[in-house]
């Protein structure tokens, strides 16, 4: 299996223009910002060239783009989007209503640093903002997982038991501009995989079970003034979607690795075994780092990785499972949490093992703002520094900057 | 059936798609407008809603006045969210999954939902020209937060935010030409109407279905709370400024201004016109300008709505 479709020379902005082109959504409303443009480009060429029935808006802002996503899944049409940074972040307030309304929207970031001062590169300061707005997060390593996540995240997302938009992270320009071999599906496949968009049914104002779709025929009212007396309980429903996501995901990404040949889960350990210290981090920073370890291992050290996948709903269990055996875990985050004690990554791993006996020693290493480089050596400096705080028994200072000049 | 020939007795018959039961005041004008523009609905219908009094006092869970499908997203947006809803009704029908010919799509949306806040949203959905009929309930504030100013409330009128005080006697600006500059986006079909003239307002809701792309209908919403009258006279403050020409009754059809109605007969018969004095002095809201101090700020509101309407009998080459 997995053997049927292309293999193509594609961007990751490509990879992910191609599988939405395969999926070919009811709806694409975008608005164009660097380094997503190439999502928006090719999904318009697509259009004009008749190779999918796809309605793309070109809508006047990112707003604008989110809203009208949310109009077009209310209505029961497949919608999707494509943003960064700037983009993502004037999406805020829409962000939380298309999750709250329950509506499974899927869309692609390309991971951008947030002005000021205005910059173009990577970091994961975007989607880390969003990360409490109720939507999935999967953050992809390179441009095969973001184009497997494009498919992936359909069903993820209108799973009766979630209802809940996902959006999946590929880092900008690292992943968005690099040119990579990507396996691809057949059509038919990627079609056969995502099905038919299905409606659960929910207790209309008439007093019919209806389906939960803005229908003449069946009239329900979505998004209205919810008071004290039952939004709280709104949200809990929300909470619940997010814990059944994680069982979804799972079994979403087994399903498509029997049709592709590649199965994904909520996290990705990468020689743990006996590992006694490790790194844990998201995105494109876990091929490089996957690399490091291998020369490490070769030359005898204890060392591994874990690679978060889905950050939303957060794999609490999962990750105490894969580093119980671990004695001094760095987490790496590229985004920054202004006055927390750590960044987001950190302060969810850290969490994580509160309840654990037998805590290990955690450290946090924050790298790649505003697109600055992550190599090799600086990895391996990382590794080195675990080994010490090993040796010493303690972290001394909680919070490093990789790769500044101070 | 085409706009023309509704008739109040056909329409009196109909089902009222915006139940009874709801949270607007009493006398509410916007209550009364949505009632007449759901009246004009011809056939499956979604409505989406802006942030404001409108959407909040229809819709408070577990209960709804709605009778149709209803969306309602946030303040700004609700012209992007008919967009999306538009455009998903375009795209299920050409894949043969929609179970109806056409579905008409809505939006409704109060001045600070349209002059303002959603301003672009509106404008970019025009300019891709999706095929969505806006009405613009204007009440000429914020009321659902307190009654501030909007680009649609009146010069001189007192709000929260534009108070009259001692040496500012309420707003200083000038009411955006809102409809108009709707009629630039070069759109089929842009109307105004009133809730004192039903049949008017909803032939021109009914037209603004029949056209196909965007149509923009804006109505004045009177409000006893914001503008401080009574209830009782809701329909005569929305009479009232037709009458004084304040807010005249026209439609332009492919950028073809045409009054309608009484505007029609006033400028047929200018004896007709009242002064506007007769409507401001109604009104708490200009209660200040009614000093002899402010005496000539009367004066000045009476020379602006002379001047806009002999603008806007030029545009219908009436003079
Ligand atoms: C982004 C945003 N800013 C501010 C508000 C607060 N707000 C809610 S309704 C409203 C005023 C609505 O005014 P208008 O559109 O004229 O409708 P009305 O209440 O007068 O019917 C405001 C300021 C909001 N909901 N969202
Ligand atoms: S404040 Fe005005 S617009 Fe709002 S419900 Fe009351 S009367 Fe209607
Ligand atoms: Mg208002």
């Amino acid at each position: 299996m997995g053997m049927r479709g292309k293999v193509l020379g594609l961007t990751g902005d490509e990879a992910v223009a191609y599988a939405i082109k395969q999926v070919e959504p009811d709806v694409v409303a975008a608005y164009p910002i660097t380094p997503q443009t190439i999502i928006v480009e090719r999904i318009s060429e697509y259009v004009a060239n008749g190779e999918i029935k796809t309605e793309y808006i070109a809508v006047e802002s990112e707003h604008s783009a989110m809203s009208a996503c949310i109009g077009a899944a209310a209505v029961g049409a497949r919608a999707f989007t494509a943003t960064a940074s700037a983009g993502l972040a004037f999406m805020w307030e829409t962000l939380y209503i298309a999750a709250s309304c329950r509506l499974p929207i899927v869309m692609a970031i390309v991971n951008r640093a947030l002005s000021a001062p205005i910059n173009i590169h990577c970091d994961h300061s975007d989607s880390m903002g969003a990360r409490d707005s109720g939507w999935i997060q999967i953050y992809c390593e390179n441009s095969q997982e973001a184009y497997d996540a494009a498919i992936q995240a359909w069903k993820i997302a209108e799973h009766p038991d979630v209802l809940l938009p996902v959006m999946f992270c590929l880092d900008g320009f690292v992943l968005s501009h690099t040119l990579e071999n990507v396996h691809t599906l057949p059509d038919e496949d990627v079609k056969e995989f995502i099905g038919e968009r299905k409606f659960v049914k929910v207790r209309s104002h008439e007093g019919r079970e209806v389906p939960f779709v803005l229908d003449p025929e069946n009239p329900i009212t979505i998004g209205p003034l919810d008071l004290y007396d039952f939004y709280f309980e709104h949200k809990r429903q929300q909470v619940e979607a997010m814990k059944n996501a994680k069982k979804v995901i799972v079994d979403v990404g087994r399903e498509y690795g029997k049709i592709s040949g590649r199965e994904y889960g909520l996290l990705e350990p990468y020689k743990l075994e006996s590992a006694e210290v490790a790194i844990v981090g998201l995105g494109s920073t876990m091929g490089t780092a996957k690399v490091v370890v291998d020369k490490l291992r070769e030359k005898g050290r204890k060392v591994g990785l874990l690679k978060i996948r889905a950050f939303r709903p957060f794999p609490y269990e999962e990750v105490i499972k894969e580093l119980e055996h671990v004695e001094v875990i760095g987490v790496l985050d590229r985004s920054l949490s202004f006055g927390a004690q750590g960044g987001p990554l950190f302060l969810e791993i850290r969490s994580a093992f509160y309840d654990f006996e037998r805590r290990p020693l955690i450290s946090n290493y924050v790298y790649g703002l505003g697109g600055r480089d992550m190599p090799p050596d600086l990895i391996m400096q990382i590794f080195d520094d675990l080994e010490k705080i090993k040796e010493k028994g303690r972290v001394d200072v909680l919070l490093k900057f990789i790769g500044l000049r101070e | 059936m085409s706009g023309e020939k509704l008739s109040l007795k056909d329409l009196a018959r109909k089902r009222d798609l915006l139940a009874p039961g709801h949270r607007l005041c009493a006398g509410c004008g916007a209550a009364i407008v949505a009632r007449l523009v759901m009246k004009a609905t011809r056939g499956p219908t979604i409505v989406a809603c802006a942030t404001g009094c409108l959407e909040v006092a229809t819709t408070i869970f577990p209960y709804t006045a709605w009778r149709v499908p209803w969306i309602h997203s946030a303040f700004e947006n609700v012209a992007s969210t008919a967009s999306g809803i538009e455009a998903g009704l375009k795209a299920l029908k050409r894949a043969g999954k929609l179970k109806y010919d056409h579905v008409d799509v809505i939006a409704f949306g109060g001045d600070g939902a349209t002059y303002d806040i959603g301003f672009q949203a509106i404008s970019g959905a025009f300019e891709r020209g999706h095929d969505i009929l806006y009405v613009l309930y204007d009440n000429e504030a914020y009321m659902n937060t307190g009654i501030q100013r909007s680009g649609g409330t009146p010069k001189y009128a007192s709000t929260t935010t534009s108070p009259a005080g001692k040496v500012i006697p309420g707003k200083l600006e000038l009411k955006k030409p809102i409809s108009h500059i709707m009629v630039a986006h070069r759109i089929p079909y842009v109307a105004t109407a009133s809730p004192a003239y039903p049949l008017d307002l909803m032939r021109k809701v009914r037209r603004g279905l029949e056209v196909e792309g965007p149509a923009f209908i804006h109505i004045l919403a009177p409000c006893p709370r914001g503008w401080r009258f009574d209830p009782r006279y809701t329909i005569e403050m929305a009479r009232l400024a037709v009458q004084t020409c304040v807010f005249p009754l026209w439609e332009a059809e492919n950028g073809k201004y045409k009054l309608t109605g009484v505007s029609r007969s006033i400028a047929r018969n200018p004896k007709m016109k009242k002064p506007v004095e007769e409507y401001l002095k109604r009104q708490g809201r200009f209660r200040h300008l009614f000093t002899p101090e402010n005496r000539h700020l009367v004066d000045e509101i009476q020379k602006i709505v002379d001047e806009e309407w002999n603008w806007l009998l030029k545009m219908c080459q009436l003079s």
